[in-house]
Parts: C-alpha cells; sequence; structure tokens
C-alpha cells in the first residue's frame, strides 16, 4: 500500500483551474519534491493534502484513509510549513512547544522534545526571545522546529527557503535529510528552485498549469526527461 | 461669580478634598469605580466570548448579529436606564428581586452599555487577523480551546481598547445609573450623579471638584490599560 495516493485531483478557483486530475503515489520515507512555475497549483496541492483545502473531485489517501479537508485524524501526523511562516506572539520556546501542547504532551516531554529541536535547528540562544522579532531565516527554522517537534510522519513544506540566506538554507536542507533519513519523516518539499529540487529530492513531480506533466525518479527526471515541457523547464528556457 | 473663577475654585476645592480626606466623596468615589469596574469586568467576560465566537463561526445571518452588535454600541443610557428601571420596578418582571435602587440595579445597567463595546471590538480585532494565523492553528491540529486561548493572545491590543472604551463609557455615563440608582446619598451616590446633584444646587465649585477626581480617576485607569497595551505593541514591534 502506498503512504501517499493523490487520485485525479482536481481543483479550481472561480472556473480558473488550479489543479487538473492530477494523479501520483509515493512511499512511506520518500523525499518528493513538487517543481514547477509560479501558478502551477503546488501550494493547491499542498493545501488538500494538509486538509487545509477541499478537492473539487477526486481524493487524496493517506495510508489508504481518504483526508477530506475538514480536521481529519491524519493530520495530527502531518506538519506544515508555509512560505511566509505566521509566528504566535510568544517566545520561540513557545511557538515551538505549542504543537506539543495541543497534542496534549506536557512536563518532561515537552523538555526533552524541546531540547533536541533547538539545538538541531541552532534556536537555543533565541528560546527567551518574542518570535515577532526574528529575521526571516530564524523565523523558517522555528517554523520547521514546531512542525518537526512532534515527528509527523509526513512533512509538508511550501517554499520553505525562498528569500533565505545561505546559511539558513544549508541548516533546513540538513534538517530536511536527516529527517527523512534518521527519522523515516516522509517529506514533500514544493519549490521553484530546480537546483535545490535535485539537492534534495529522490523524487520529482513537474507541475505546469494545474497538470501534472512529469513524475519520477529525480535521476530520470533531470537526466532523461519524458515530456519536452519538462525539459524546457530544467533548461530554465520556460519563461514565467 | 464668572465662569473662570468658578473652575478655579473648583480646582482649589479639588485639591482640599483631595488632601481632607473627606469620608463622603470617599464613598461617592469608591462607589463609582466598583460600579464601573465590575461592569466593565462582567460586560469583558461575557462580550469576549460571544465576540470571538460570532467572528469565528460562519453562520446564516452573521452580518446582521453583528451590525446589531456595532449599533448597541452607541446605547443611549438613558435608555438602557428606562428598560432596566422597568424590568426591576416593583410590577415588572423582574421586581421580585428587589434591586432598584441599589449598586447591583447600577452594575447591571452599565453592564448593558458595556457589554455591546466589548463585543463589538472584540468581533473586528478577531475577523483582523490574519487568514494565515488560522490556516496554521488548523494545521498544526490546535484543539478548540488552545486555538481561542492562542488567537484571543494575539488580538490583544484590541482586545484591551475594546476594554478602555468598556470603562470610559462607564465611568462617564450619568443616565442609566440615576434612573436605576436613585441617587441615594451614601449607597449608591455615584461620581456622576453627584456631580449633576451639585450642578443643579447651584453648587459649581463642588460640582467642578468631583468632574477633576471623575478625571484623575479615569486617567488612573486608562493609564494601566495603556501601559498593558504599549507593551503588548512594542513586543509586537521591536
Amino acid at each position: 500500500m502506498s503512504f501517499l495516493e493523490c487520485r485525479a485531483v482536481s481543483k479550481s478557483y472561480d472556473g480558473k483551474h488550479a489543479l487538473k486530475g492530477v494523479t501520483f503515489e509515493i512511499k512511506d520515507g520518500d523525499l518528493l519534491s513538487v517543481v514547477g512555475p509560479s501558478g502551477s497549483g503546488k501550494t493547491t496541492l499542498l493545501r488538500i493534502i494538509d486538509g487545509l483545502e477541499k478537492a473539487d473531485s477526486g481524493e487524496v489517501l493517506l495510508k489508504g484513509k481518504t483526508i477530506f479537508g475538514e480536521p481529519f485524524p491524519h493530520r495530527k501526523m502531518i506538519g506544515m510549513v508555509f512560505q511566509n511562516p505566521v509566528l504566535f506572539n510568544t517566545t520561540v520556546f513557545n511557538n515551538i512547544a505549542y504543537s506539543l501542547k495541543f497534542r496534549g504532551e506536557e512536563g518532561e516531554t515537552i523538555k526533552k522534545r524541546m531540547d533536541g529541536m533547538l539545538r538541531l535547528l541552532r534556536l537555543h540562544d533565541l528560546r527567551g526571545r518574542n518570535a515577532l522579532t526574528l529575521s526571516g531565516g530564524e523565523a523558517q527554522r522555528v517554523a520547521l522546529a514546531r512542525s518537526l517537534v512532534y515527528d509527523p510522519d509526513l512533512l509538508l513544506l511550501d517554499e520553505p527557503t525562498a528569500n533565505l540566506d545561505p546559511y539558513n538554507v544549508s541548516i533546513i536542507e540538513e534538517v530536511l535529510q536527516r529527517s527523512n533519513r534518521e527519522r523515516g519523516t516522509t517529506v514533500i518539499v514544493v519549490t521553484h528552485n530546480i537546483f535545490q529540487a535535485k539537492r534534495l529530492a529522490r523524487k520529482v513531480a513537474f507541475l505546469l498549469e494545474g497538470e501534472l506533466v512529469e513524475f519520477g525518479d529525480s535521476t530520470a527526471f533531470f537526466e532523461s526527461p519524458r515530456d519536452p515541457r519538462t525539459l524546457s523547464f530544467i533548461r530554465g528556457e520556460m519563461v514565467y | 461669580m464668572g465662569g473662570f473663577e468658578i473652575i478655579v475654585e473648583g480646582f482649589t476645592r479639588a485639591l482640599q478634598i483631595l488632601f481632607s480626606g473627606d469620608q463622603e466623596i470617599l464613598g461617592i468615589t469608591l462607589l463609582s469605580l466598583r460600579v464601573s469596574l465590575t461592569a466593565t469586568l462582567l460586560g469583558a467576560a461575557f462580550g469576549i466570548p460571544l465576540g470571538f465566537w460570532v467572528a469565528r463561526k460562519d453562520f446564516h445571518g452573521k452580518s446582521v448579529v453583528t451590525a446589531v452588535i456595532n449599533t448597541l454600541m452607541g446605547l443611549p443610557p438613558v435608555v438602557v436606564g428606562l428598560v432596566v428601571y422597568l424590568f426591576l420596578s416593583s410590577s415588572g418582571p423582574l421586581g421580585f428581586l428587589r434591586l432598584l435602587y441599589t449598586p447591583e440595579a447600577m452594575i447591571i445597567a452599565q453592564m448593558i452599555l458595556t457589554f455591546p463595546i466589548i463585543c463589538g471590538i472584540t468581533i473586528s480585532s478577531i475577523l483582523s487577523l490574519s487568514p494565515k494565523l488560522k490556516d496554521t492553528l488548523a494545521s498544526l491540529s490546535a484543539p478548540h480551546l488552545w486555538e481561542a486561548r492562542v488567537l484571543l493572545n494575539e488580538s490583544k491590543l484590541g482586545l484591551i481598547t475594546a476594554i478602555i472604551a468598556a470603562f470610559g463609557a462607564a465611568i462617564s455615563e450619568v443616565g442609566a445609573i440615576m434612573m436605576v440608582g436613585g441617587n441615594l446619598l451614601g449607597y449608591t451616590r455615584a461620581l456622576t450623579t453627584a456631580i449633576m446633584l451639585y450642578t443643579n444646587m447651584g453648587e459649581f465649585a463642588t460640582a467642578i471638584a468631583l468632574g477633576i477626581i471623575l478625571l484623575l480617576i479615569a486617567f488612573s485607569v486608562n493609564l494601566f490599560l495603556t501601559y498593558l497595551q504599549m507593551r503588548s505593541r512594542v513586543r509586537r514591534t521591536t
């Protein structure tokens, strides 16, 4: 059984198609990169998988069970990092610890997990700072920490390193790879940065105007794409 | 005596009252504070949860409900006083409670005034929060109580504004508490009703002095609330 399966997922806004019958599946522990130009439906796809939006048609199955769009039992196993994270008006520590408290954790468990997470994302020195005073890169690391701290089975990331400096990009990419490798977290990262996709992913999906043009192993995707539009995108010839 | 001389004498009298520890004035001042602060707290206890619920829940007629609450924010105190009077008078539906001409009746009347102010400002504060914040909470699987706690904390600035506005409306109104309190010396006489009484009696200097005390109290309470508000704002922007 596949870990996550999208079956003919379609979504439109005001008559404009955001996703057109997107179908693919990934296995437990995969690291998938969804690439494509702006407006190709990447964020919509992530929001549907996270249950924040409901597909007009088709379905998403997580471990064989349908995701409906309303809060569903599997949501607690999913972590989502938005492109521009919204942090809460409290300390860095609380911003991350809230995720554990939302799940009923307390005391020693929180302390233990927080120590590990603050160290992993190099946030120890910032733990007492108000999260609203952080730089973009620090804020994104906090957002990643609060989605990882409860050890999700599936981690979704929407352009997590857009506009970040190389230092923060390297920390985030390293943490993603470690979580995938050491914890077995299945990761789907949306990016329009083809080089990042190449560095990170084992599988790649290419979306164009809501259509899944190509899906496959990273090596095959980058070295011998089947669709000429994929080749054009990889070569940077696609104007968008 | 001209108007200006009366104001100057009022200031002098205010200073005398403040430093002499006049028991009668002290009692009137404490009653005003007790009534208005209790009414504001009760208005917040009902207004914040209802405002939060209206803002968060999608239901048929939400715009109408919000418009009604916004309209009630401008309730004339004298109308509130009249309605509460009719309910609490011996022939009214709540006459058996024997609350008319008591401080409790004054609190009820002022609570009816503060409640829509707090509720209305809470609605707009919650509605003005970023939709991304709500997405984030949903994505993190925040239970309802935690969601409420976080969203209310994020709207702290607006909620303090609501409490400042409600307390200001309560401490300065005279129509409602005059009708349901009766201005009884030593029992239901508040600063505003006393000012009216002394003005009618021609004791302008005492009325001015009480007015200055009223302003000082309002200023002190608002200074504290504004401090909380500013602290919240500075944290957000530094």
